[in-house]
Parts: C-alpha cells; sequence; structure tokens
C-alpha cells in the first residue's frame, strides 16, 4: 500500500463521513480505517529512508535489482 | 637670414604650405605615471567585464597542443586574427588538434594575457563547422521523421502521479546528474524507491545502452516515472539525446517520462519527445516527487476533517437519537391517550352492564345462603331463607310453607 492509496482512500472516508447520510456504525467503522490509514501514512512518511537500487540485466535476460548505498 | 619669430617656432620647409600648430599644455609625466601592470590590469577590467563567452567562426591557424594539453592557436578570417588559448580541461574535449585551415566555431571569452599585454581568446569548446554541419543535417532528419510519427504530439504528453514511490532513472551511474537525482528525492520524498538504469551517455555505445537501458524500464514492475538524465562533465556532446533509437525507446516508456539532459540552453530532441522535460536532473526530481511537508500537511488537513466528519456524524446520531426519543414519546402519550380512552369507553359499558346498574331499575337477585344466586324453581325449597338483593342492599326472605 502506498501512500498515494493512504491518501486517496482518506479523502474518500473523509468525503463519506462528511456526506451525513452514512449510518453511525458504518461511520465509526471509517473513522477507525480513516485513524489507521493516517498512522500508517504518517509512519511511511517520517520513518522512511531513500532506497536507492540498480538493475542489472543477466545473462538469461532475468532482471536482478539490487541494493545502493545511496 | 634669420627672423625674430624663428625662435618661438619651427620653420616651415622652404615651398610647404604647412602650418604649426602652437605645442598645448599636456599632462606631464610626473604628474600620474601608470605602472604596465596598472594598465595592463586595467584594460583586462575593461575588456574581460564588458565582454561576455561568444561564439565566433573562423579559420585555425598554428595550432600547437603543449605536453600540458593547453592548446594555443590563432584564429582568422579575412582581414584579422587574434590569439587563442584553450586550456587542457577544455582541449581535451576538443579531440585532435585541427590543422592549420579547418574551419571552426569556437566559444571563447575575449581577455588579456597581461604578462604578454596580448589581448586574446580563452576557448572552452571548439566544434569544426564541418562536423556541425553533418550533425545538423542529422538532427533535422531525425527530428523530421519523429515529426512525421508523431512523437511529439502534445497530445502524447501524460501527466505525472502525484504521489510517485517508485522511480527509475536512466543516467550514468558516476555522473552528477545521478548524485543530483538522489539527494533531492532523499530531502523531499524519502519515502520513494529510485531504481537507476545505468548507461553511457555520451561517446561510443551511448545511443544503444540509452536505447537498451529505456527499454528495460518497461521490464521493471512498480515504476511511476522514468527520468532520462545527464549532467556534469562535458556538457558537449549531446548526440545520443538526439539519436532516432534513443527517442524512440524513450516513445515507448510506458509510464510518464521526464527528460533532464543537463543544460538549460540546449535542447535535445529527447525532450520533445519525453512527456516532461527538466532543465536539469535536480529539477527532473523535483517534479518527480512530492514534498514530503506538503504532504504532512495534507495529512493533517485529512485528520482534522475525519475527526471532524466523525464528530457532526455522531453529533447528527445524537440529534437523531433525541428526535426519535421525542416521537416515541409522543407516540407513547398518543397510545397512552387512546388506551385511557379505551378504556374510559369500556368502563362506561362495564357500567351499563353491571347487575348492580338493574337492580337500580327495580329488579332484585335472590341468591341462596351458600351465596349462589337462585334461579330455578327446584333451588326455592318451601319454608327456606335467602335474601334478595337489591339496589341498596339485602333483605332477609323465606318461602312461604307450601
Amino acid at each position: 500500500m502506498s501512500i498515494a492509496k493512504d491518501l486517496s482512500r482518506l479523502e474518500e472516508i473523509v468525503r463519506k463521513l462528511e456526506a451525513d447520510d452514512v449510518e453511525l456504525d458504518a461511520a465509526l467503522a471509517l473513522f477507525e480505517e480513516g485513524v489507521a490509514r493516517l498512522r500508517a501514512a504518517r509512519e511511511r512518511l517520517e520513518s522512511a529512508e531513500v532506497k536507492v537500487q540498480t538493475v542489472l540485466e543477466e545473462a538469461g535476460g532475468d532482471l536482478r535489482l539490487s541494493d545502493l548505498d545511496g | 637670414m634669420k627672423s625674430a619669430r624663428s625662435n618661438d617656432l619651427p620653420r616651415c620647409p622652404a615651398g610647404s604650405d604647412m602650418t604649426y600648430s602652437l605645442p598645448l599644455p599636456t599632462i606631464a609625466p610626473t604628474d600620474e605615471v601608470w605602472s604596465v601592470t596598472q594598465l595592463t590590469s586595467s584594460v583586462k577590467r575593461l575588456v574581460e567585464g564588458e565582454l561576455m563567452p561568444l561564439w565566433i567562426r573562423g579559420e585555425v591557424v598554428g595550432c600547437k597542443a603543449w605536453s600540458s594539453g593547453h592548446w594555443y592557436f590563432s584564429l582568422r578570417d579575412r582581414s584579422s586574427q587574434v590569439r587563442c588559448c584553450m586550456w587542457s580541461r577544455y582541449a581535451q574535449t576538443a579531440g585532435e588538434p585541427p590543422k592549420d585551415g579547418t574551419e571552426v566555431f569556437v566559444l571563447g571569452k575575449p581577455g588579456i594575457y597581461e604578462a604578454k599585454g596580448e589581448f586574446q581568446l580563452n576557448v572552452t569548446r571548439m566544434l569544426p563547422t564541418a562536423a556541425i554541419g553533418a550533425a545538423q543535417r542529422e538532427l533535422e532528419r531525425v527530428k523530421e521523421l519523429l515529426q512525421r510519427d508523431g512523437l511529439f504530439d502534445l497530445a502524447r504528453k501524460r501527466p505525472l502521479p502525484g504521489l510517485a514511490s517508485t522511480v527509475a532513472v536512466v543516467t550514468s551511474a558516476d555522473g552528477a546528474a545521478l548524485r543530483d537525482i538522489i539527494h533531492v528525492v532523499a530531502k523531499r520524498w524519502p519515502c520513494c524507491r529510485v531504481v537507476v538504469v545505468s548507461a553511457r551517455v555520451q561517446g561510443d555505445g551511448a545511443v544503444h545502452g540509452l536505447a537498451r537501458a529505456l527499454r528495460l524500464v518497461n521490464r521493471i514492475p512498480d515504476i511511476e516515472i522514468c527520468i532520462l538524465g545527464r549532467g556534469g562533465g562535458g556538457r558537449e556532446d549531446l548526440a545520443a539525446f538526439n539519436a532516432e533509437a534513443v527517442c524512440r525507446a524513450l516513445a515507448a516508456v510506458r509510464v510518464p517520462t521526464i527528460s533532464a539532459v543537463g543544460h538549460e540552453t540546449d535542447i535535445s530532441l529527447t525532450d520533445l519527445v519525453a512527456d516532461h522535460r527538466a532543465p536539469t536532473p535536480s529539477a527532473a526530481a523535483e517534479m518527480a516527487v512530492a514534498d514530503r511537508r506538503e504532504v504532512a500537511r495534507q495529512l493533517d488537513d485529512l485528520a482534522a476533517r475525519l475527526a471532524g466528519g466523525l464528530g457532526n456524524r455522531t453529533r447528527l446520531a445524537a440529534e437523531r437519537l433525541a428526535r426519535t426519543a421525542d416521537r416515541l414519546q409522543g407516540a407513547m402519550d398518543a397510545l397512552l391517550r387512546r388506551e385511557r380512552h379505551r378504556a374510559d369507553r369500556l368502563a362506561g359499558q362495564l357500567d351499563a352492564l353491571s347487575p348492580l346498574r338493574i337492580l337500580d331499575r327495580g329488579y332484585a337477585v335472590p341468591v341462596g345462603a351458600d351465596g349462589h344466586v337462585l334461579k330455578r324453581r327446584a333451588e326455592f325449597a318451601p319454608g327456606a331463607t335467602f335474601r334478595l338483593r337489591v339496589a341498596d342492599g339485602d333483605v332477609p326472605a323465606r318461602v312461604e310453607p307450601s
């Protein structure tokens, strides 16, 4: 799951919550999901360190990704 | 014979109509004397401050390549010539020293060589006009082909995804372009993965290598953006980025592309083919990835709206609940009223049916000693006592003896 997906799902959740026509049970469930996604997105944003990889094509034509120290 | 005036003025040569003017007072040497160094450095400031680097066309004469790597030569046209020098770091990008008579374009900055008091041109680039002509013709040919095939069409341009999490970079593995890109991504959007597909960007094999690297990008999973980059080092040779094979491979990349070919003023054909063009690799990285701080702000905003949304929703629920309670109360009240009415009505009916009411009308009920209502003749034994219940009480009674 990427931040992009978290963000677009969050947008969707907030719009639903703001729309008034959602049942209270569903609203609570949406809120819970929203909080979880917020936390996940924030963690992803804060803790991450850029990952640099190089790609090599092996003799057989397979691709091999290997980490590179940024 | 001497005239008195002959001491004051030089004599006119005989038969000449030349006249001499009076010597005017001038600044005496002792008033203000410049050293040679002052003079040359002043002229140097004047010349070098005034003139920016220029492209000059001319014919090379007497090019000497010194063991230090510096080149010295003259550039001339029909009526003038100028001394030129090209430092080794520039000369080494220019190939072989040109032979006498070679026509070239040079990029140079006019300057003064103070040690000799000479005006000279400090050359940083040299391109034989013949090569330029051939390269230009090839460029035009490729450009026309690509244009015909619609590779420059604006309708082809794809927007960049807002929050890319995986970016491919096709560039030289040890170039400044890659360092710049990684630096910017690390600063702005560290939750990103950068996949480097290294390729030579100039010289032999660059065209093949770049085209191959671009094709490779299509086989790497999860790539969202592809940056084709080049920067730093010698910036002369853009040929590979104008090559048809590279342009076509770039057009075939399945994700949005950014061309960042490292020089703000030079446009390469890949710049025209790519979905986006960046003036430098750093700028390409900035276009490719979001700014973490901005996304953090966006998340804060969403958090506030989320809480607000729930608060709103629960408030609504509470209001609805309150409304429901009110309605329930109303319904109950109505029900109670209805029931009470019915009870009253029933009570009325009940009253009407009550035997006590019948007694009011003058009827009497005989009740036996055991409390039974006596309804049959057989129940009245001669001489037996019983009670008659009337409206306001009981009356003792006896059956007449037969």
